[in-house]
């Protein structure tokens, strides 16, 4: 125990000194430092690091910017969005000398790191979601995310060749855009394999439920559905009970296929490590950090999990074939002529959006296919 | 508080020093929680360090750690307090209707429908209404939506004798799901795509911090409503009343005293206190109601009123030790490796060894005058 104890209190005095030297160092650093400045990241969770979902994405991406050198990064997990991730942030900054944070939790950007920007005007903060905008925001924030209803898109075309009675379902947490857009993105993916494919969705309500998602995932599929995805926090309690009925399932935020190897198809998953390495080294460079910074398939921000052995040899075709296209960039999944599930036409024919539209980002509708209600 | 039973021993004991021995006396009463209570941490912070020693790490550089991260330095104070300041008033929530002898779990529900009653109600009045005048009519609806909430569980209780730590719980994710509803829906800030909101608050609505520190005002109401709730319970008649029916029920109702009325009424208060840990955290913290409020200060509440043995003036130091135990939490993530959990292993230890210790109050002749007497 003594020489634990001795090892860890040179490594807690050896971190505390690079802390104090990062902290003390930015002020005096010329723009024009060297790569291997030493820089301390912070990265902030709102859930488990480990959670085989949203936060586990953000942790994976965060363990690829621990190995160059240099490079200190400080986790903390299971931050609620109150005054409690404020001083989280603070304290990365005044005790472990963090002079680049990423809060990734959505709602962690207003009031929180807005308010920590405005006091800490020499930290870079980058906030995963997209909210950043000019002129109304500090430069010292920044918004980062990715086009993940392209993955949503690719998860339908593997369910579209994988369903047998033509019904798929989606366990969502809130009725909002950004889950919208999934839900639509999932359905249109299928019925490009085979349009008369309708399918399912259950609100949950909340972002992590355990019990909700797995009777939401029951009841899809008592009602016929076998394939399922989902849009919550943690897919893992969905997986795990779509595989324990036998139903095919398509995975999200993170790869769960080692939770369900022969009935996971694959999954839309980040690639948080791209994004984060290339801000932790234009950090280091000195060079000015990107404020609104997005992607998609062809950016490297999202990437999909490997094929499992339910997708037929027609689908794996239709499925490599379609990804290869968004790679390119420009492919849309929302084109008209498309209707809600009302009846109303929300995309006139002709018109198309490519990824990178704004217009995309305030859906408000579920498409004609979806069985269920935003209210 | 048991003081008052034993006054006629007390003075047939005083001979030698009339104004020497009382004094003794209550020192040595007052000193039994006191002293119960530390030992009871100390135990607790053991057993904790077995735990530590369980998974390798070593305990002397944790709690070197928790200190440098709750008391260490003026900032982890500042951060220590102001994660403090809601559970101020969540524990009253739980320590209030304890002293009837209510067990009361369900703050949250009251914390969540005060910031959304506080938002709702601010919504018209920001803009057009003066500042302070909008802040008081927040308050107020947070504490009646909060008051309206629990009151209704012990009303329950003991009108139509629903067990209230159940209805209060189930009461709770009623309340979560009522906000949900009402912030998804007809108070929906439109501008508020991926997180559904209420307007937010104009920045000149939004409670300052205390001069000098970098802590909300939040801290203060919460220590004044500790201060106002011990009054309450110890120096008025409402409060004595209380504290005989919580003793026994059935000798309250003999005596005469309304413990329907009573049970409803402090129910009402705890539960308006609550409320207004909602519209604070509202107009200190968040700015508008959403989804964050339901942040767990209400199920934290509950551990501290029980460390405090629901007195409102202990309330405080367990609070500000709760929340520097939860300031080092992200210290011992970053620089030991510990998951967060290991900051629960430690509340959740602490608590099992203070309610244990609860079994020794009595027990040690040094606490208890009038077993001096007898051995005279």
């Amino acid at each position: 125990m003594t020489n634990l104890l001795s090892l860890n209190r040179r490594k807690f005095l050896s971190l505390t000194a690079a802390g104090a030297a990062a902290t003390a160092l930015p002020g005096f650093l010329p723009k024009t430092a060297s790569a291997q400045t030493a820089i301390t990241v912070g990265f902030i969770y709102v859930g488990p690091k480990d959670d085989y979902g949203y936060n586990q994405a953000h942790a994976e991406g965060a363990a690829v910017i621990k190995s160059p050198p240099g490079v200190t990064v400080v986790e903390e997990e299971n931050v609620p969005e109150t005054v409690d991730v404020q001083k989280t942030m603070e304290s990365m900054i005044n005790l472990d000398g963090a002079t680049l944070v990423f809060p990734t939790s959505f709602g962690y950007f207003d009031p929180h790191m807005l308010a920590m920007a405005a006091k800490y005007p020499d930290i870079q903060f980058r906030h995963c979601g997209g909210l950043w905008q000019e002129g109304k925001n500090p430069p010292n924030t920044g918004s980062y995310f990715g086009y993940i209803f392209q993955g949503q898109y690719l998860n339908g075309v593997a369910a579209g060749h994988a369903t047998k009675s033509k019904k798929i379902g989606f366990v969502a947490a809130k009725p909002i855009p950004q889950v919208l857009q999934n839900i639509n993105a999932f359905l249109l993916g299928a019925r490009s394999v085979d349009p008369t494919i309708t399918c399912q969705v259950i609100f949950t309500g909340e972002w992590s439920l355990a019990v909700k998602e797995a009777e939401a995932t029951n009841a899809l599929i008592d009602q016929g559905a076998d394939v399922v995805t989902c849009h919550v926090d943690s897919p893992k309690v969905i997986v795990e009970t779509a595989a324990g009925r036998n139903a095919f399932v398509c995975g999200y935020h993170a790869n769960q296929s080692p939770l369900a190897p022969e009935k996971y198809l694959t999954g839309a998953e980040w690639a948080w490590g791209n994004i984060y390495t290339d801000f932790v080294k234009k950090a280091q460079a000195g060079e000015k950090l990107g404020n609104f910074v997005r992607g998609g398939l062809k950016e490297g921000f999202v990437k999909m999990s490997p094929l499992g052995p339910g997708v037929p040899e027609a689908g794996r075709k239709a499925f490599e074939a379609t990804h290869a296209e968004m790679l390119k960039g420009g492919f849309s999944v929302f084109k008209g002529p498309l209707k809600d599930n009302k009846g109303n036409e929300v995309v006139a024919s002709g018109k198309s959006y490519a990824e990178q539209d704004i217009e995309l980002e305030s859906m408000s509708y579920l498409i004609e296919g979806v069985v269920g209600s935003t209210a | 508080m048991t003081v008052e039973t034993h006054d006629r021993e007390v003075t047939i004991a005083q001979s030698a020093s009339p104004a020497f021995w009382p004094a003794v006396e209550w020192t040595a009463r007052r000193a039994e929680p006191i002293a119960i209570s530390l030992a009871a941490i100390l135990a607790g912070l053991g057993l904790f360090s077995l735990f530590i020693l369980l998974v390798g790490k070593s305990p002397a550089m944790l709690f070197q750690l928790m200190y440098t991260g709750g008391f260490g330095s003026w900032f982890s104070i500042q951060n220590s307090l102001s994660r403090s300041s809601p559970l101020l008033l969540t524990a009253l929530c739980v320590a209030l209707p304890a002293r009837l002898g209510l067990v009361i779990i369900g703050g949250e529900g009251a914390v969540v429908l005060g910031g959304v009653a506080a938002a709702a109600i601010a919504m018209p009045l920001a803009g057009p209404a003066p500042v302070w005048i909008t802040l008081i009519l927040m308050a107020i609806a947070a504490m009646s939506a909060g008051g309206l909430w629990i009151g209704l569980a012990g009303f329950l209780r003991h009108y139509r004798g629903v067990n209230e730590t159940i209805s209060s719980l189930l009461l709770a994710y009623i309340a979560i799901a009522l906000m949900n509803q009402l912030v998804e829906g007809p108070l929906r800030d439109p501008a508020s795509l991926n997180k559904p909101s209420t307007t937010p608050l104009p920045a000149e609505y939004m409670l300052g911090k205390i001069p000098g520190m970098d802590v909300h005002w939040g801290l203060v109401v919460g220590i004044a409503a500790c201060a106002v709730s011990w009054v309450l319970i110890d120096a008025t008649r409402y409060g004595f009343a209380a504290r005989i029916a919580g003793g026994n029920v059935r000798a309250a109702q003999i005596q005469g005293l309304p413990v329907g009325r009573l049970i409803t009424g402090f129910t009402a208060i705890a539960g308006s206190f609550a409320g207004l840990a909602g519209m604070i955290e509202v107009t200190a913290v968040q700015g508008s109601a959403n989804a964050s409020l339901a942040a767990g200060y209400g199920y934290t509440g509950i551990l501290v009123a029980f460390l405090a043995r629901h007195n409102p003036l202990a309330i405080i130091p367990v609070a500000i030790l709760l929340g520097g135990i939860d300031a080092s939490g992200g210290l011992i993530q970053r620089r030991m490796g510990l998951p967060d959990a290991t900051v629960l292993v430690l509340q959740g230890t602490l608590f099992i060894v203070i309610l244990f210790c609860e079994t020794f109050y009595g027990r040690f002749k040094i606490f208890n005058p009038d077993l001096w007497k007898r051995s005279q």
